[in-house]
């Protein structure tokens, strides 16, 4: 796993799931398995926000960039293309 | 049978006896009250709770509470006056402005809503909105609308801190509300109606231990079609019947779908119904104009507000049962 995915996993697992991975997957919908709701998707910006210095638009707060781990490295990806 | 709004449709004479008789026996069996108290709102849900509760128990035995402040609309306190004195039951009017200013309630709005709006002052008016309306299947975003002295408007996202503030700090309206109808049950040897309808109560659109307590909630079963309809079989005046459902918690009129719910309450009503009897989306859908997929969209929504919201339905949460303690109304074993 890359740097960035790694900090997110562990970000969702220390914020929401109390240290307790519960075999969570990199692909996994955070909506869909209930990990996240409304409130909890503006923490995980503000987190994306202050760890990874970007600034996350209205337009981009969407399932597609933010659903799951590897929804929120795909992201960094395109928003950060020459960092890994 | 094809699936239309007719399909919600209630006899209102039978529903309107079968929830007198049902207040009847709570109030005897279970809470061992004389009557019941009824904030009044001006809006449909209480005002047909409070009738309910005449048509029950006689007006004698209703309590009606009249809980204006600074920021309500002016309609709510003429209109809940109005049914008070139309059911002559006896009231009274507790303006909590002061109670909220010594809760800090205005300070920390305004504070709040400054770190987002610089220069937001206590003389602006303001309403949260979401954009859940546009796109139910994505998350909802929270956005402050803030209007100026001289009407220029501004909408800005919330990030997280200030949206938790923010309802951290409106809250204070339901819980200090909520905390006089027990004041006055308590000195009437009363119990509290709740007033929620079932898109509320099924969507979690409440305040834990603001309007989300009641030791009675009449009309929780019922959708929102179906309490217009005993609104007008009991008689509760047209004004009130065809005023628009509002949260009147904010300083800028706020539609509760602007709000919270994902469409409006005609078809949320539909939305609901639908899913909870099975029906296929496409019938929901043709009955409530929208598209299919728009209908999977909303019952998707419909089960991700439930999920969030159950913890405010949950009484305490015990460590290990204490058996001897039985609630839902079961009787105790003795």
């Amino acid at each position: 796993m890359t740097e960035a995915k790694e900090k997110i996993r562990q970000f969702v697992i220390s914020n929401f799931l109390f240290g307790q991975d519960n075999g969570l997957t990199a692909n996994a919908s955070f909506l869909e398995q209930g990990i996240i709701d409304s409130t909890g998707v503006l923490e995980l910006v503000a987190f994306v926000e202050s760890q990874f210095g970007i600034k996350v638009e209205d337009a981009e707060l969407i399932p597609d960039n933010f659903d799951s781990i590897d929804a929120v490295a795909a992201y960094l990806g395109r928003k950060r293309p020459t960092h890994k | 049978m094809t699936f239309t709004r007719q399909s919600l449709a209630i006899d209102p004479a039978k529903e309107a006896e079968r929830i007198s008789e049902a207040l009847r026996r709570f109030l005897s069996k279970d809470l061992h009250r004389r009557g019941l108290v009824v904030g009044l709102s001006g809006g449909v849900d209480s005002s047909v709770v409070a009738s309910l509760a005449v048509r029950a128990l006689g007006k004698d035995r209703v309590f009606g509470l009249l809980m204006p402040e600074r920021e309500s609309s002016e309609d709510t306190l003429r209109l809940s006056e109005g049914i008070a004195r139309a059911l002559g039951i006896q009231f009274a009017k507790e303006d909590i402005t002061i109670l909220l200013e010594a809760a800090g309630f205005y300070r920390r709005y305004q504070e709040s809503v400054a770190t987002v709006v610089p220069g937001f002052e206590s003389n602006w008016k303001s309403k949260l909105v979401t954009s859940g309306s546009n796109d139910p299947a994505g998350f909802t975003v929270f956005s402050i609308v803030a209007e100026s002295p001289n009407g220029n408007r501004i909408q800005k996202r919330l990030p997280l801190k200030a949206y938790l503030e923010i309802v951290a700090a409106t809250n204070f309206k339901q819980r200090i509300r909520k905390m006089l109808e027990y004041h006055h049950a308590d000195r009437l040897n009363f119990a509290v109606a709740g007033t929620p309808n079932r898109l509320e109560y099924d969507q979690g659109f409440f305040v834990k231990n603001g309007d989300g307590s009641a030791d009675i909630k009449p009309i929780a079963h019922l959708y929102k079609c179906q309490v217009y309809a005993l609104g007008h079989y009991l008689g509760v005046p047209a004004e009130i019947l065809s005023r628009p459902p509002t949260t009147d918690t904010y300083s800028l009129p706020q539609g509760q779908d602007e709000f919270f719910f994902a469409v409006p309450v005609e078809q949320l009503d539909l939305c609901l119904y639908g899913k909870n009897h099975g029906i296929e989306p496409e019938a929901v859908a043709n009955a409530a104009s929208l598209k299919a997929e728009h209908v999977r969209a909303i019952w998707k929504d419909i089960d991700r507000k439930r999920a969030t919201t159950r913890p405010l339905h949950l009484p305490p949460l015990l460590v290990e049962k204490v058996s001897e303690i039985q609630l839902n109304g079961e009787a105790p074993k003795i």
